[in-house]
């Protein structure tokens, strides 16, 4: 409680004055305007599920109602109201993308991460980057492919970006709108302990595509197998991601929906990742034996590729 | 004051005066009238400042002359230039080709208006225009790239063009995005510089690669 007086006090006194009492307390006001809630979207507490207690701790629940009356609630069409979903620095962006490629097994990236802060910078820009390396990549790896042949002609492809970028937007924005639509009508039904709100949603699924980027680079490499085992490999990583946060919001519903649910989200993660190496990436060529073909006055004639 | 009490003005003085309070300052245009002189005045004015932000972009030192005298003239010029020369690549007609005159003009102001929106959601100090002009200002370098890509396929597109073409490219997307990060860090909180400047590695980026995969019929 001294932690949330000296937050208080803050707001009044002289920020000298602050300093030169306490130092300590001077940093954690500092922390915690960030870190709280600013959003409209308030979640529900999680009493009964220790692993979620542990990541998040008593301690956020006290600040969260202390500072909740201070937190900035401006209308939805003012400048302001968005400046708040980009109020992340450089090393929590970072921190939110090293979660997404190393995912803790048990570990919640929504509550080990974001933490109430979600923010548009992430989704945004990584489906920007990974729009434009998928394009890039693509047309680089066909080059390749293709080079040699003397009826190749390089084209660079340009129409493929509008593409790419209606499909991965359109991925990273409307599934988590219909997975949000979702939840909130089963947590109608059934009293789920842990709910997300469509920001968060967007968040986890924005930061999940991170992985895709250095796959997409890699997939220049004109091996069928090498492809399909980055593809499998990324495809476990941000799946798990996406399961791991998921889970416990449908484990209260009925086993099947439950089910059926994170089914659905792995499989639509996987149609993504698929569609995007099969349009993208030509197939390397494969080197077949030359068939033999018997010619008609008995010769036997190999017909080479 | 006892002296004054019959004091009083005949009528066929006639009073005559500014009732008016003199303005302590007079604005700048009041002296400098654009309407007065001649055309070409005015138009040297402006081509002026145009050229002295080309010269800022191409020895880009921390003044504040770009961000304060803003224009549009120069962006509009650089891009429509870097979209012509952008045109009469293979296979304009057909869905494979390179981009249309529309998508480079798109990219290029949309990419700067998104950046610029960035920056200010992230708490960036630097005005919306100001922002944009510095943006577009910065594509100087990738115009000239991309003019001696031009030149330099005239000569042949072998190899050893590809590998000058990739040079050229490069150096001048890196005076690019060093130009315009000089220009615009000073003007974002500190611990979100890195935030800032991605997006602009992002936009020259892609209009570098728009410059070397430039495949002349």
């Amino acid at each position: 409680h001294s932690l949330s007086c000296n937050v208080l006090f803050a707001e009044f006194d002289d920020a000298a004055d602050l300093l030169a009492a306490n130092p300590d307390a001077m940093t954690i006001s500092i922390d915690e305007p960030v870190e709280i809630p600013k959003n409209q979207h308030s979640h529900l507490q999680e009493p009964g599920r220790e692993e979620d207690d542990e990541l998040l701790g008593t301690n956020d629940s006290d600040k969260t109602e202390l500072l909740a009356g201070q937190k900035k609630s401006a209308p939805f069409w003012t400048f302001d109201y968005y400046q708040t979903f980009f109020d992340v620095d450089t090393y929590q962006v970072l921190d939110r993308i090293k979660g997404s490629v190393f995912p803790v097994p048990g570990k919640n990236f929504v509550r080990l991460y974001i933490r109430s802060n979600p923010d548009l910078y992430g989704p945004f820009w990584i489906c920007a980057t990974l729009v434009f390396t998928v394009a890039v990549s693509g047309n680089l790896s066909n080059f390749f492919i293709h080079l040699g042949k003397p009826t190749y002609h390089y084209v660079p492809e340009f129409r493929k970006v509008s593409i790419a970028a209606t499909t991965i937007y359109a991925y990273a924005w409307l599934v988590p709108l219909a997975l949000w639509g979702f939840l909130m009508w089963r947590n109608s039904k059934v009293m789920n302990i842990v709910s997300y709100s469509f920001l968060e949603i967007v968040c986890v699924y924005g930061y999940s595509l991170f992985i895709y980027i250095p796959t997409a680079i890699l997939w220049i490499i004109p091996q069928e197998v090498v492809r399909w085992v980055l593809m499998i490999f990324s495809l476990c990583l941000s799946g798990s991601v996406l399961v791991m946060t998921f889970w416990p919001a449908v484990r209260d519903d009925n086993r099947r929906v439950a089910l059926v649910t994170v089914g659905t989200i792995v499989l639509l993660h996987a149609l993504l990742s698929v569609g995007c190496l099969a349009y993208f990436f030509d197939a390397p060529e494969v080197e077949v034996p030359a068939p033999i073909i018997p010619a008609q006055n008995g010769t036997v004639i190999t017909k080479s590729q | 004051f006892p002296g004054l009490t019959d004091v009083s003005i005949s009528e066929d003085i006639p009073v005559e005066g500014e009732i008016t309070v003199p303005v302590g300052s007079h604005s700048p245009d009041e002296d400098f009238s654009t309407l007065d002189e001649p055309v070409r005045d005015t138009i040297m004015r402006d081509l002026k400042a145009v050229g002295k932000k080309f010269v800022h972009v191409m020895y880009p030192k921390k003044s504040s002359a770009l961000l304060r005298d803003w224009d549009l003239w120069g962006p509009l010029v650089l891009c429509v230039s870097l979209a012509l020369m952008l045109q009469g690549g293979s296979a304009d007609s057909r869905d494979d080709g390179g981009p249309q005159f529309a998508e480079v003009f798109v990219i290029i102001w949309f990419g700067a208006v998104v950046i610029t929106l960035n920056s200010k959601l992230l708490g960036g100090t630097i005005s919306f225009f100001q922002s944009l002009c510095v943006l577009g200002y910065c594509v100087l370098p990738l115009t000239v790239a991309m003019l001696v890509c031009r030149l330099v396929l005239l000569a042949g597109s072998g190899t050893i063009s590809f590998i000058i073409r990739l040079v050229v490219v490069i150096a001048m997307f890196g005076w690019s995005t060093l130009a315009s990060t000089a220009f615009l860090a000073d003007s974002q909180p500190p611990n979100r510089k890195a935030l800032v400047v991605y997006p602009i590695f992002l936009f020259y980026f892609v209009i570098s690669w728009m410059i070397l995969t430039f495949t002349p019929q």
